[in-house]
């Protein structure tokens, strides 16, 4: 059951990307990506990754997608019909190569299959995270403290300073958003301390702006 | 979409309960599927719901942008204290095993301040994004009338 | 031969979905476009690492009495921390685009290199 499934869901999702490619209504582009998102997070619970299918859901097809449509409110709902630089076939012409020489390397007889519980990816570490896990987090013998959720011990302890890491990469990304679009003032209505700063910069913006219409003209 | 009935209370009614099943996902991490990561971003998604149906003008003051932008730092600073806080314990960096009298309930310990210190970076990141490509237009039509001669304004 | 395709089958949706994403990168010149393609080609590798850490018979890394057999827990770990990653850095790339679409007034690629072309 669990394989017919697994096959009928990546055919979808397979299905789901083609579909993505062909459009041209960005609008159309975007909700289907959140198709995908929920498609893929479905597989994921099936892989046993809950964890991974949670955020999946939260994310992909929650505020990726929301994302996607306020960047479409500020820009174009429809793509330009495409013009090819190395002829129509070039790009599908390459991406077919590559994939059929990343299928050759899968047929190699040491690839270990789908769910195979001895292949070396299940060696060493993973039995002694779920082992640690279950007796208890920390050093000094058994205590009565049991977390069962292996993936939170692993994120926020195991690998404390990676997720440490992950954490001021989206602080960054946000300080980034913020930097590139949020107008340099703090609040919407903040008075003179907004208007300053939009008389400040406020030129350049509208400058260019004019010259790209004369460009356009 | 503040006209529609069906949707301004709905959306009134659901807010609190995705907070709170953030906060769940949020502090029942340990036992389940959750954690962090996750809860920040269902956290964000009550307030990006709100917005959607009552405006961000009405979102913004639920969720003051300068309470949202001083979030993004607070939770790594939550995060980069707890491994501190170990060290002036007596342990490594990020090693929760000395903040408790046990090993056990330190991890413990550590392991929630950690994720706490993740989902409040991740929903102040998710809401400012949001805010601030919400807000974009707002900001640039402030701009041209600023730029604008005063007597320019009948033109617009 | 069935056993072999059933064994392969994933990473071969996961190749299809890479160079689909590959491809809608290269040729499409929409900017938003190939985000969204970057997009499915990141989420051809979260497949993969999942489907690497599946063991047929286990189920989800959270211990119970009496459950021996689980599946590995430390792609699950990169792969969670990846897919928040993934979303800051395209709400980034987004921000990007909608800069170039007020610098430009367009947001396709070759039209906005015609123009840095003509000055």
């Amino acid at each position: 059951m669990i394989t017919v499934t697994n096959l009928a869901l990546l055919a979808f999702m397979a299905i789901t990307a083609w579909a993505i490619a062909r459009t041209l209504n960005l609008f159309v582009a975007t909700m289907l990506a959140g198709i995908y998102s929920l498609l893929i997070a479905t597989v994921f619970v099936l892989l046993d990754a809950v964890d991974v299918a949670f955020t999946e859901a939260a994310v992909g097809a929650g505020i990726t997608t929301v994302l996607f449509l306020g960047a479409l409110l500020l820009t174009d709902r429809h793509a330009k019909p495409h013009k090819h630089r190395f002829g129509t076939y070039g790009p599908m012409l390459l991406v077919v190569l590559l994939g059929a020489a990343l299928v050759y390397t899968t047929l190699d007889p040491l690839m270990p299959h789908f769910g195979d519980a001895g292949a070396p990816a299940q060696g060493r570490l993973a039995p002694e995270f779920l082992a640690d896990s279950v007796r208890q987090v920390g050093r000094d013998g058994p205590t009565a403290t049991h977390i069962p959720n292996v993936v939170t011990t692993t994120l926020a302890s195991y690998r404390g300073f990676d997720t440490l890491g992950e954490v001021v990469v989206i602080f960054t990304a946000g300080v980034g958003v913020l930097a590139l679009l949020g107008g340099g003032a703090i609040g919407a209505g903040a008075g003179g301390r907004r208007r300053r700063s939009a008389r400040k910069d406020g030129g350049t913006v509208s400058g260019r702006g004019s010259t790209t219409d004369g460009a356009d003209a | 979409m503040i006209e529609h009935v069906v949707l301004r209370v709905i959306a009134r009614l659901l807010a609190p309960f995705i907070v709170l099943f953030a906060l769940y996902v949020q502090f029942h991490g340990d036992f389940g599927p959750g954690g962090g990561f996750q809860a920040g971003v269902i956290f964000a998604s009550a307030f990006i719901l709100f917005a959607l149906i009552y405006g961000i003008e009405h979102a913004r003051q639920i969720a003051p942008p300068a309470v949202a932008r001083a979030a993004i730092g607070l939770g790594v600073l939550l995060y980069a204290g707890t491994g501190v806080a170990g060290m002036l314990l007596g342990g490594k960096y990020l090693d929760y095993s000395v903040l408790a009298h046990d090993a056990g309930h330190g991890q413990h310990y550590g392991i929630l301040i950690v994720e706490f210190g993740v989902g409040v970076t991740v929903a102040a990141v998710m809401i400012t994004v949001f805010f601030t490509f919400a807000g974009r237009r707002g900001v640039l039509e402030e701009r041209e009338e600023a730029v604008l001669p005063p007597d320019g304004d009948e033109e617009r | 031969m069935w056993q072999t395709f059933l064994g392969l089958y994933n990473y071969w949706i996961v190749i299809l979905l890479m160079m689909a994403g590959f491809y809608i990168v290269m040729s499409r010149h929409n900017l938003v476009k190939k985000l969204i393609g970057l997009n499915i080609f990141q989420s051809a590798v979260f497949l993969f690492y999942i489907s690497v850490g599946k063991v047929r018979g286990g189920t989800a890394p959270i211990v119970e009495e009496g459950i021996t057999s689980y599946s590995n827990p430390l792609p699950h770990v990169l792969i969670l921390t990846a897919i928040v990653v993934g979303v800051a850095t395209v709400s980034l790339g987004l921000a990007l685009v909608v800069r170039l679409k007020e610098a430009y007034g367009t947001i396709e690629e070759d039209e906005i290199n015609e123009m840095d072309a003509a000055g």
